[in-house]
């Protein structure tokens, strides 16, 4: 009994510790004050100005454009090259898998500062050198999902079906696609959060004028905060919320989990 | 013959990342080098390199390695509890408790560190509270402590995650075989659970250290200037000073760091993060 109820003591205290910080955010957000320790009364202000921000609004864009277009691209050549890879010789797929793991292994600061000399000797920072840089380290995690997926298929049910005269196109729709499904969307997904998250590589390889809501966050807050920042963290916190929960325990979590 | 060319066709299908992998991965690896290695003027020198003799320099490896040590250090001791409670929850809703314990992750990393510069700073939260209740103020923002506090904040979830993934993974019939044996209580615990859990603890280790010992935005946010950490010392290389060879030189003995603390715990960890999906 003691026990137990040290258990729950312990539970409630780390749970404190994780969300007062983001408690804290939600209840400022609301509040009708200059300073951020009085309680001013109940206000939708805040978030009136941030929907009317341009540069919020447009940082807020230009990470989602950045984060579903990077992860899209990442899928589709690290679909391509975990492929390639699984057909490979040992000794080339060890080789290809330890280059893979540079970006992983590597800080963050050194990812984007490498890819800033690079691309400073060759063009100028912009939006497209960020969508490079933020491809780059996604594509590692998409390769990581898919491989062990492949590593389980059946490859003679392929291999069959090429020698019943199906065209590879069909065969690896109908064959290879479905068991790699779930290591796809799973890499996609991690590939999209990781780039929803980035800071140190966006704030190095981006250039001037453009800004995510990371690096924007990070100017702001070296300037001192705008109340507009509150309202914006709790939007996300609850846009969070919802796609987690729903990934977790929507239609589609259930589904896997009764495959499994 | 067939089967071998198949194979090979197949093994085109990873050209396009080839051409990636060798410009954007491996190109700016040999442009770090290049810059570590060379002045200014483009002459070879080991200068950028030795500087991180500097004292200046070697303070802010030392405060990096001693931060996120600590980072390290508060972050295991407060996880391993929790995930042993969270794996004894045998309610129906596990699942979603866990759950609670990692959404935070998914909270943006830079509105992390606002929320924690309102709780800690000087008119903030925290001590407005204390002063109601008449107690002294805190001072700690702008000091290592707030650094390190906002660390912990910001990577306790990875190794929440890696340690509650193996612990669930340990088979109930082990440890009932074990007490049905005579085994006590803190027999098992360091005779089974630890062992059994020790891939996890060190993927944790490191999915925790090494961010903590390269960042940079934290101590730049939370330390005001005075909490030098050698990311901070290599971006202010890059963006102020426009020292790119330094910069360069000092991310190259980062680099090494990094590799010998991964090396140093081992590459047996787990894949921790692929566990949330």
């Amino acid at each position: 009994m003691v026990k137990k109820s040290a258990e729950r003591i312990y539970l409630s205290l780390i749970f404190l510790f994780l969300y007062l910080p983001i408690v804290v955010l939600i209840v400022l957000s609301f509040n009708d004050s200059k300073t951020k320790v009085q309680w001013g009364g109940f206000t939708l202000k805040w978030y009136r100005n941030l929907f009317s921000s341009s540069s919020i609004m447009e940082a807020f864009w230009t990470t989602i454009f950045l984060a579903l277009a990077s992860a899209l691209l990442a899928t589709l050549l690290g679909t391509l090259a975990a492929l390639g890879i699984d057909a490979m010789k040992k000794r080339n797929q060890a080789i290809m898998i330890g280059a893979t793991n540079i970006p992983l292994l590597n800080a963050d600061i050194v990812t984007g500062l490498s890819l800033m000399l690079l691309f400073v000797r060759f063009t100028r920072l912009g939006m497209g050198t960020v969508l490079i840089a933020h491809i780059t380290f996604n594509i590692p995690y998409v390769i990581l999902n898919i491989l062990p997926k492949l590593k389980q298929s059946n490859r003679t049910t392929y291999e069959a079906a090429l020698d019943l005269g199906a065209t590879p196109l069909y065969a690896f729709f109908k064959i290879i696609w479905p068991q790699i499904r779930p290591g796809v969307f799973s890499g996609f997904l991690m590939a999209m959060t990781m780039s929803l998250d980035d800071f140190s590589v966006t704030y190095f390889t981006k250039g001037a004028g453009i800004n995510t809501l990371s690096t924007m966050i990070y100017t702001e807050m070296r300037k001192g905060i705008r109340p507009e920042m509150y309202a914006l963290s709790t939007i996300l916190f609850l846009l969070a919320l919802i796609l987690l929960l729903f990934m977790n325990f929507g239609p589609s979590a259930r589904k896997g989990k009764e495959e499994r | 013959m067939h089967t071998q060319l198949r194979s090979l066709r197949r093994q085109l299908l990873a050209g396009p990342y080839l051409l990636w992998m060798a410009g954007f991965i491996l190109l700016p690896v040999v442009m770090i080098f290049y810059y570590a290695f060379t002045t200014t003027s483009g002459h070879f020198t080991l200068l950028n390199i030795s500087s991180i003799f500097a004292s200046i320099h070697l303070k802010s490896l030392f405060l990096s390695l001693k931060l996120a040590l600590a980072c390290t250090a508060v972050c295991l001791v407060l996880s391993y509890p929790l995930a042993m409670v969270l794996n004894h929850m045998k309610t129906k809703n596990q699942g979603f408790i866990v759950f609670i314990f990692i959404l935070p992750m998914w909270m943006n990393f830079m509105l992390r560190i606002l929320a924690w510069k309102l709780l800690l700073s000087n008119n903030g939260v925290i001590n407005t509270l204390l002063e109601t209740l008449g107690l002294p103020g805190l001072d700690v923002l702008n000091t290592p402590s707030a650094v390190v506090f906002c660390m912990v904040y910001d990577f306790l979830p990875f190794m929440i995650l890696p340690i509650y993934n193996a612990m669930s993974r340990i088979q109930p019939d082990i440890i009932e075989a074990a007490g049905d044996l005579g085994a006590g209580e803190l027999t098992i615990f360091f005779k089974i659970i630890v062992p059994l859990t020790m891939p996890g603890v060190i993927s944790g280790i490191t999915m925790v250290f090494v961010p903590a010992l390269t960042s940079f935005a934290i101590s730049d946010l939370l330390g005001g200037g005075k909490v030098l950490l050698i990311g901070n010392v290599i971006e202010q290389a890059f963006m102020q000073e426009y020292n790119w060879n330094l910069g360069s030189g000092l991310s190259l003995v980062l680099m090494v760091f990094v590799i010998a603390s991964m090396a140093l715990v081992g590459s047996k960890g787990e894949e921790g993060g692929a566990g949330v999906w």
